[in-house]
């Protein structure tokens, strides 16, 4: 049942991240991958929400949004090789891959601890 | 500006298929090797730096040869996305930080970060070089 819970939030997560994709990389924001950093800053904030109030809501919640969805809405394997990718883009490549880092990391933490602040009290 | 275009439901099938997958693959990890508490979340550093590795192997792998269509949403967006996560990452190293474990915390962080990228490094070199087929 818990195994369920988790494969049906991590097929819905990693459709949503493949539709937030497509549909922020039609914007004209390149070269930053922001349909990752998107990804990763939701599902960081979400998860955040989830687990400031860990233990008050029902079982159900951890293995479906926790683990499943966030965990699959957001990707580190694709964040990984996108700033490879843009390090390999001389030195101007470099300078978006840092920022790639330094936007994904801060705005991931401070997306997380936002939603645990947020978040309903235990 | 391109307009977007339909997105063919085969593929959504088997992104939802590989994000299932995967997602159950890091369940199952983290169950069976889990982190003690405010202890070093050794289960999800390894999930992420596998995923990673096998990532850049299939991205190589996919550019530089002709495969099926389906190939890279179901084994890439799906199965390593969904195996793969950044909100565990970022909410266990929030609960060192947080717990006035900064070094462990620092170290976490460093280690997922560098050996992501190293790993991606690894698995695009194991794909050796070779022309895509005209």
């Amino acid at each position: 049942m818990t195994l369920m819970l988790v494969m049906i939030g991590g097929a819905l997560g990693a459709l949503c991240r493949f539709l937030v994709d497509r549909a922020v990389n039609l914007l004209p924001f390149r070269p930053l991958p922001w349909g990752t950093i998107t990804a990763n800053i939701t599902g960081s904030l979400l998860l955040g929400l989830i687990s400031g109030g860990a233990g008050s809501q029902p079982g159900w919640v951890g293995p479906l949004i926790a683990t499943g969805f966030c965990g699959a809405l957001t990707t580190y394997s694709t964040f990984s090789y996108e700033t490879l990718r843009l390090a390999q883009n001389g030195p101007t490549g470099r300078n978006w891959a840092l920022l790639n880092v330094a936007a994904t990391l801060a705005a991931g933490f401070g997306a997380f601890g936002l939603g645990w602040y947020l978040g309903p009290a235990p | 500006m391109s307009r977007p275009r339909q997105v063919a439901p085969d593929v959504l099938l088997v992104v939802a298929a590989g994000g299932a997958l995967g997602a159950a693959a890091r369940y199952g990890l983290t169950t069976a090797w889990p982190t003690p508490p405010l202890g070093f979340p050794w289960a999800t550093l390894v999930i992420n730096l596998l995923g990673c590795a096998l990532l850049g192997a299939l991205m190589q792998a996919v550019t530089t040869r002709s495969s099926h269509r389906l190939l890279p949403p179901f084994l890439g967006t799906g199965i390593l996305g969904g195996f793969t996560t950044f909100s565990a990452y970022a909410s266990e190293g929030w609960q060192l930080f947080t717990a006035g474990r900064t070094a462990l915390g620092m170290a976490y962080l460093v280690a997922t970060l560098a050996g992501g990228l190293a790993a991606v490094r690894i698995g695009v070199r194991a794909v050796p070089q070779r022309q895509k087929q005209p």
